[in-house]
């Protein structure tokens, strides 16, 4: 299948305080992986370096993405080049509305991409076709992006913006936090539709519950700045049984 | 030693003649600098008016002179002081000689904004006042010259006046006499004053009872397209049950010799009649310091004088060194409605103070204002606003939104509400809103491919939009083109 992504060896700063320490981790094509930690082990850092984000100071190791330095990209660069982060909290852009936000985005990384962009109507065509196929009601196209937006709603829309820019590295980052089960299933069922050997993901996560629906092909452990274990699904029980300090001990 | 007699009658001969010689050369140019009784009479000889316009003419002179020269400063801008005498009040346009021969001989900067703008060549070639390019250009651009014809022929036929105001002057002057200075007198402000004294021209429009005018009427299409003067004079007169929509301004970067721009638009609405008046404007700004640029020095006002009536003023600010205006509405009529929508940009070292009046005299009369104030460099930016109801103002409501996005930590925003109400039974409500784009915001955007200043258009595209869809089609498309532009280099 080949190798999509493969961090080696990162120590990133924050304030001076060093968070990840030495993180390694590989992702083939099509592969699922899961990476579970308790608060502060440095999940969010690792979303926010691989996304691009201001802050995270870089100290060594180095992150290549289908071939490419991703650490020397800009954030949108990054974006165009299939990279997409599902935010924890999706943050509100008033006066902007959801249709309009996704269609410039598209063009945008098209645009980077030397593809043609999508005229209004062939974009709309596509936004309608993704909705029906996540089950969605077309009703927040015209609502501005996430503005009185329930957490549900929130990250259902995160979901369907995912569906419309078709990225080959998908990063959710915690997607299940205040989540019921019911808003929990129908989000997972939206991301078990875009899965297909193209699609590498990162599933960002506290607890084994969303592993329930998105059945992840590879689980890690990220303890104090590094995967202190990988295994594949049955980890992720393991870890309910033992609790992070059971697993931590035992490594 | 003494001078002779000969000596002195000499002098004085050669001073007087030097005073008066350009009186006895009214066919060429220019008034030599300076302004001066002489100087009026020459802007109003120029333009052919009739005697009552020059006395009327003099009388705001006098009476310009009477405030001492003493320039208003209340407000929050800062400016050297102006050399009233240091300027040209009357200059003509260009020769062909004097004109630049093609647009490599334009400021690149320029040239890099208009292409950004979309704006096509030919349009380039006008703008930038390309020898030659004058009228031929603005009918190639519109395809053709039927366009502006079938246009005139249309408007003619439904009684609608629509010219420069030099020509209103002469062929419709009881329309003129009646209506001039009768929103904005001569005694309104330091400007105004200075204005009705020395005003180059402007638009005249008069719609007639009942008739909607069936197109936007657009300063490009001016018939007499000339440049664009430093104190334009616009009067607009919307009889009984018409309508009207008038656009003022490009997005274009305009550049002018003169900084100081100081124009009066008066807007009659008469009962059931509508007036809708856009402006987009992007005076050059100056370079990064400021210097250079155009001061925007404008009394707008319109009065609603009858019953029903409405007039609303939208307004997108980006250009300019300085921004002072306060497009107003005086709500006579019973049941009339004042409305002001504003986008105003201040980046780099831009300054503006800049807001509305809604005068409410009549009842139930309604008054709108949404004002979006967008700081960014070391601009600053002031909103001030007054909403006054008058005694007899029964029922009158007014709503107010004034919010103001700040980019970066050097730049500020202001709110300067004044609220007089003297009447129990109105209602006024003020909302005010400061915010900032938040880094999230810009992360958030860009992690889904913008880059970060098409990120900054995004979300102030977002912040204005309000106030973007008041504006005819035309401006609206090319006023969000002209936001992002007017911000780069804000973020980073």
């Amino acid at each position: 299948m080949g190798t999509a992504l493969e961090i080696k060896d990162l120590y990133v700063e924050v304030d001076k305080k060093e968070i990840l320490k030495g993180l390694s981790l590989k992702i083939e094509h099509g592969e699922m992986a899961a990476i579970m930690g308790p608060n502060g082990s440095g999940k969010s850092t690792l979303a926010s370096v691989l996304a691009g984000k201001e802050g995270y100071d870089v100290i060594s190791g180095s992150i290549e993405y289908l071939g490419n330095d991703l650490l020397q990209m800009s954030t949108e660069d990054r974006a165009s080049e299939g990279v997409f982060l599902a935010f924890q909290y999706p943050v509100e852009i008033p006066g902007v509305a959801t249709s309009t936000f996704v269609r410039t985005a598209l063009n945008a990384q098209r645009r980077n991409r030397g593809e043609d962009e999508l005229d209004a109507i062939e974009f709309l065509k596509l936004a309608r076709q993704r909705a029906k196929e996540l089950e969605m009601s077309e009703d927040f196209f015209q609502r501005a992006v996430n503005v009185g937006f329930s957490g549900g709603e929130k990250k259902r829309a995160e979901v369907f913006q995912m569906s419309m820019l078709s990225p080959t590295l998908a990063i959710l980052d915690e997607t299940d936090s205040g989540l019921d089960i019911d808003a929990l299933k129908i989000v997972a069922e939206g991301v078990n539709k875009l899965r297909d050997n193209k699609l590498s993901g990162i599933v960002i996560t506290h607890y084994q519950r969303l592993l329930d629906y998105i059945k992840p092909d590879t689980v890690h452990i990220l303890a104090d700045g590094k995967i202190i274990k990988t295994g594949d699904k049955s980890l992720a029980l393991q870890l309910e049984e033992k609790g992070y300090q059971g697993i931590i001990e035992a490594n | 030693m003494v001078a002779n007699t000969e000596t002195i009658n000499a002098v004085e001969k050669a001073t007087k003649d030097y005073k008066y010689g350009f009186v006895t050369d009214i066919e060429t140019e220019f008034a030599p600098k300076g302004l001066s009784e002489d100087i009026v009479k020459f802007i109003s000889k120029k333009n052919e008016e009739p005697l009552w316009l020059l006395e009327w003419r003099l009388d705001a002179y006098r009476k310009w002179l009477k405030m001492n020269k003493e320039e208003p400063k209340w407000a929050n801008i800062y400016f050297p002081e102006i050399d009233f005498q240091d300027a040209y009040y009357y200059a003509a346009p260009k020769s062909d000689a004097e004109k630049p021969k093609s647009l490599d001989e334009i400021d690149p900067e320029i040239l890099s904004t208009y292409n950004k703008l979309g704006i096509p060549i030919k349009e380039q070639e006008m703008l930038a006042g390309i020898a030659g390019s004058g009228n031929v250009a603005v009918d190639a651009v519109f395809d053709s010259v039927s366009v502006a014809t079938t246009f005139k022929t249309k408007l003619s036929e439904l009684g609608i006046i629509f010219c420069p105001i030099s020509e209103a002057v002469k062929k419709h002057p009881d329309l003129v006499k009646k209506y001039l200075g009768s929103v904005v007198p001569q005694t309104d402000n330091f400007y105004a004053a200075l204005n009705s004294a020395v005003y180059s021209d402007g638009s005249f429009v008069y719609i007639p009872e009942g008739v909607r005018c069936p197109m936007d009427l657009s300063t490009y299409f001016r018939i007499n397209a000339a440049e664009t003067g430093q104190f334009e004079r616009t009067l607009i007169i919307a009889d009984k049950g018409s309508y009207v929509s008038y656009l003022e301004g490009c997005t274009a970067p305009m550049r002018d010799e003169n900084q100081l721009h100081a124009a009066v638009v008066e807007l009659v609405a008469l009962d059931d009649a509508e007036i809708k008046y856009s402006t987009v404007q992007n005076w050059y700004p100056g370079d990064e310091n400021g210097k250079g640029g155009i001061y925007n020095f404008v009394t707008k006002r319109g009065a609603c004088r009858g019953v029903n009536s409405k007039i609303s003023w939208t307004q997108v600010e980006t250009g300019s060194a300085i921004t002072w205006k306060y497009p107003s509405v005086l709500l006579q009529g019973d049941n009339s409605i004042g409305e002001f929508y504003s986008v105003a940009i201040s980046n780099k070292k831009q300054q503006a103070d800049t807001g509305t009046k809604m005068i409410h005299i009549g009842k139930n009369t309604k008054s709108t204002i949404i004002s979006k104030g967008i700081s960014a460099g070391y601009g600053q930016q002031t909103y001030r606003g007054l909403v006054r109801m008058q005694a007899g103002a029964d029922n009158a409501t007014n709503f107010s939104q004034c919010d103001s996005l700040l980019i970066g930590k050097n730049c500020g925003g202001h709110t300067v509400p004044y609220i007089d109400s003297r009447n129990p039974t109105s209602q006024v409500a003020h909302e005010a809103t400061t915010s900032k784009i938040s880094d999230e915001q810009l992360f958030y955007v860009q992690q889904r491919g913008l880059n970060p200043e098409e990120a900054v258009a995004l979300i102030v595209n977002g912040f204005a939009k309000e106030v973007l869809k008041k504006l005819p089609m035309e401006f609206a498309v090319e006023a969000q083109k002209l936001l992002g532009v007017s911000l780069e280099g804000s973020v980073g």
